[in-house]
């Protein structure tokens, strides 16, 4: 039993380790700043540049937060202070359903009702084309997906808010909604910001959804409307060929160690805030 | 005060209307997909394995994705299973509940259930590659054994949590040791096993990303291990790529199919955690 725990925990090493091993190559070829902000991406050259991908990530991650932020937040505020118990055992199961829904799903989706949407009705207003493909598609499929994931986690920490320290403030006279902003909100700082950081790696290491809405060009976006091409959707878009371009293999695996090193560090953070969370309150 | 009357209502309004767009979101998949899906949906789908010029519109159906999911998400959670229920009985029986490292443990499956399938898919492929093995149902299911494992120990965990502590100590003051201490609990976490089993089977055949490069694809169903094997939300991935009509309807009945199985776990295993906390003692 030990064996085996101490095997399964350490898989996190051994995929940290076999990612820089197998990522050897391109390294030894360019440096990791150069591997960082060049935008040559040229596999038949040799030329790798992660930095159109890098930043398609980061735009789709971060239309997706701004997005799912604010709504799960009032959602959040909603569930745990305002909704009658009825109404509450009616939600709660559906944003558990949300989250059982596969990334797959939400790709289709995406591309039956996001992408027509945007084309037809959003770009319109504000770019002369659009396909739709985009990073702002790539975006709202995310920030749907990672609903479950804030409103859950953020729920929990409303709930270990003590009853006395709202019903202070409520005594003072202050209405529900100051009691939320300057009570609840200041309270559960901590809290919100571990649910973010955990949404963040999330929408980060999606692949599928995202792949199918990008529009995966690799070009650095320059607004919502561009398409995009985040790093997760590059490993899965060229897996066929990369046995037979030299490199190639030893570029996707660096790709992926990237993912796995940015990921592996937003969890460590965000895991250590809730488990001393936890344990402050198991006190 | 009328200010602050304004601003309590225009705040709650917001919530409520933001409460709609986040539970309404479940609707609108499911209604797109629904929508979408029924119209191509038949019986072939279900029983039949593509047939010859199925990617160009003729007949055939996706039975060979549904069993290839089955097989992969089964193994993988069976696999899981035999992996996790001892590290789950580890860290609470023999480190206990409150313990330092216990809780270390825990914080680091929970990182483990955050590294993304992609990563899982990538690592599989170059143990497949270390080891020689070629896409197939085997690596399917180790790469997915990897996904899986964080989530069935800690569902494990939290249930072996909530089974009281007088149980335990009851069965050690009769000179149990702590292996046949923990025989006890097992008995007592059944349907929370059952739970994670679902949780676990429901993330296994939803992915796509942990078995793109480690199962392959195949228009047949594999009767080894070492075959290619087609799964759901591939053969999903791929239809939906075809510019011929027929095919894309294909991809949208297939996931229907994925929905609906998905979402009959799901609600499944919910039913059996409330019944669960409802059963149990204490």
């Amino acid at each position: 039993m030990l064996a085996l725990t101490i095997l399964s925990v350490a898989i996190v090493l051994v995929i940290g380790i076999g990612l820089y091993l197998k990522s050897e190559p391109v390294l030894s070829n360019s440096s990791w700043w150069e591997l960082l902000t060049s935008s040559k991406w040229k596999p038949l050259k040799g030329l790798f540049g992660f930095f159109p991908f890098i930043m398609g990530t980061l735009w789709v991650t971060g239309i997706a937060i701004i997005i799912a932020l604010p709504l799960c937040l009032l959602t959040s505020f909603y569930i745990t202070e305002y909704a009658p118990g009825r109404i509450k055992r009616i939600l709660v199961p559906f944003v558990n359903l949300l989250s059982g829904i596969p990334p797959v799903i939400f790709g289709v989706w995406g591309v039956l009702f996001i992408i027509p949407l945007i084309q037809d009705h959003i770009a319109p207003h504000f770019v002369e084309f659009s396909t739709g493909y985009s990073v702002l598609a790539g975006g709202i499929v995310l920030a749907v997906m990672i609903f479950p994931l804030i409103v859950s986690i953020v729920c929990e920490v409303l709930n270990t808010i003590p009853q006395e320290l709202k019903n202070a403030s409520l005594a003072l006279g202050a209405t529900k909604w100051e009691t939320i902003r300057k009570v609840s909100l200041r309270k559960a700082k901590p809290g919100i910001i571990a649910a973010t950081v955990l949404a963040i790696s999330r929408a980060f290491g999606e692949t599928i959804a995202v792949l199918m809405v990008c529009g995966n060009n690799a070009d650095v976006p320059h607004s919502v409307f561009d398409a995009g091409y985040p790093l997760p959707a590059l490993i899965a878009n060229n897996y066929g060929e990369m046995l037979s371009i030299p490199m190639y293999d030893s570029a996707l695996m660096f790709a992926a160690l990237l993912l796995f090193i940015i990921i592996l560090l937003f969890n460590i953070i965000s895991r250590v805030i809730l488990a001393r969370l936890e344990r402050k309150l198991a006190l | 005060m009328i200010r602050r009357k304004l601003e309590e209502n225009f705040f709650r309004i917001l919530m409520v209307m933001a409460t709609i767009v986040v539970a309404g979101s479940f609707f609108l998949i499911v209604g797109t997909i629904f929508y979408k899906g029924v119209p191509f949906m038949s019986l072939d789908m279900i029983t039949k394995i593509p047939g010859g010029g199925f990617y160009i519109g003729k007949e055939g159906g996706v039975l060979n994705a549904i069993v290839g999911s089955l097989y992969v998400a089964g193994g993988a959670t069976i696999l899981g299973l035999l992996i996790s229920i001892p590290v789950a009985i580890y860290i609470n029986m023999y480190l206990g509940s409150r313990n330092f490292i216990a809780n270390g443990l825990r914080v680091a499956f929970d990182v483990l259930f955050g590294i993304p399938s992609i990563v899982y898919g990538a690592f599989g492929f170059l143990i497949m590659v270390y080891f020689g093995i070629r896409a197939s149902l085997l690596g399917g299911i180790v790469a997915v054994t990897l996904l899986v494992i964080p989530i069935l120990v800690r569902t494990l965990d939290e249930v072996i949590r909530t089974v009281p502590k007088e149980l335990r100590d009851a069965s050690l003051a009769l000179g149990a040791t702590r292996w046949e201490m923990s025989k006890v609990i097992l008995r007592q976490i059944r349907p929370g096993i059952f739970t994670a089993i679902l949780l676990s089977f429901g993330r296994a055949i939803g992915d796509v990303a942990s078995v793109l490069f480690t199962a392959g694809f195949s228009d047949n169903i594999p009767t080894s291990l070492h075959q290619p094997a087609a799964t759901l939300p591939l053969a999903i991935f791929f239809q939906l790529g075809s510019p011929v009509e027929e095919v894309q309807g294909r991809a949208y009945a297939s996931a229907l199919i994925l929905t609906i199985v998905v979402l009959i776990i799901t609600v499944l295993s919910s039913i059996l955690a409330k019944r669960f906390s409802k059963n149990n003692i204490g």
